[in-house]
């Protein structure tokens, strides 16, 4: 079977951390929440491990709007993962 | 959606224009700018990135939590992304309105929010050395007061 794709973007130090800006994963079988994906993510690389080990000081968006851990993700969405922002 | 995100500088005189109209008797604009002295250290330049699609979504959310608050006229925000030199301008906050209190308050509301909500990040050089720069306790004291009124 085909597995269920999402996008999974990173910003600022996340994204030299991973070395990745975005990239395709595959939706692990039951996986629901943002929370779920984390296992996954984070044994992409060390520098994933290191960049999601502390969700703390870590924000999440779903499909361009905010959300957290115990946000529903389903095929095709788009997942940030970025630092508390600094503009202005 | 009266949101520009933009690499090049921007015109305070041609974009308080825009925001003129037989009802406006305020304008109030905030610039903020690339400040090169942190304590003993000195910012040389700064770049910023953001997050294309969502950054605009949020500023616009805050326009529309701002409208509802206050009666406002025009709305104008652009932020500048990319690499900046101390002293350039970063970001522009333009309400006009019938009156100055609420073109001030909102101009205010917006930029606290935009601060803790708009999904940009910037990275200060010092010399050779670039940093990313952390979240400040007293952008989200000031977005959180917001909350009281």
């Amino acid at each position: 079977m085909s597995g269920a794709m999402i996008n999974v973007l990173y910003f600022a130090w996340m994204r030299e951390h991973t070395g990745t800006a975005s990239e395709q994963i595959t939706l692990p079988d039951g996986a629901k929440t943002v929370g779920d994906l984390l296992p996954l993510l984070m044994s992409q690389s060390a520098g994933h491990a290191l960049a999601l080990k502390n969700m703390a000081a870590v924000r999440v968006a779903v499909n361009r709007n905010y959300g957290d851990l115990k946000t529903v993700v389903a095929a095709g969405d788009e997942i940030a993962f970025f630092p508390p922002v600094t503009g202005g | 959606m009266a949101v520009r995100v933009q690499q090049e500088d921007f015109d305070v005189g041609v974009e308080s224009r825009t925001l003129q109209g037989p009802a406006v008797g305020a304008i109030a604009l905030f610039v903020g700018t690339v400040r090169s002295l942190r304590g003993d250290d000195s910012i040389t330049a700064m770049t910023l990135e953001h997050y294309p699609g969502m950054t605009e979504t949020e500023i616009s959310r805050i326009e529309d939590e701002a409208r509802s608050r206050w009666p406002l006229l025009e709305v104008r925000v652009v932020h500048r992304v990319g690499r900046l030199l101390a002293g350039e301008q970063i970001v522009m906050v333009a309400v006009s309105s019938a009156h100055r209190q609420a073109a001030f308050d909102a101009a205010q509301y917006i930029m606290d929010f935009l601060k803790t909500d708009a999904p940009f990040w910037k990275a200060e050089e010092r010399g050779d050395q670039v940093d990313w720069v952390e979240a400040r306790q007293s952008d989200s004291d000031a977005h959180a007061k917001w909350q009281l009124k």
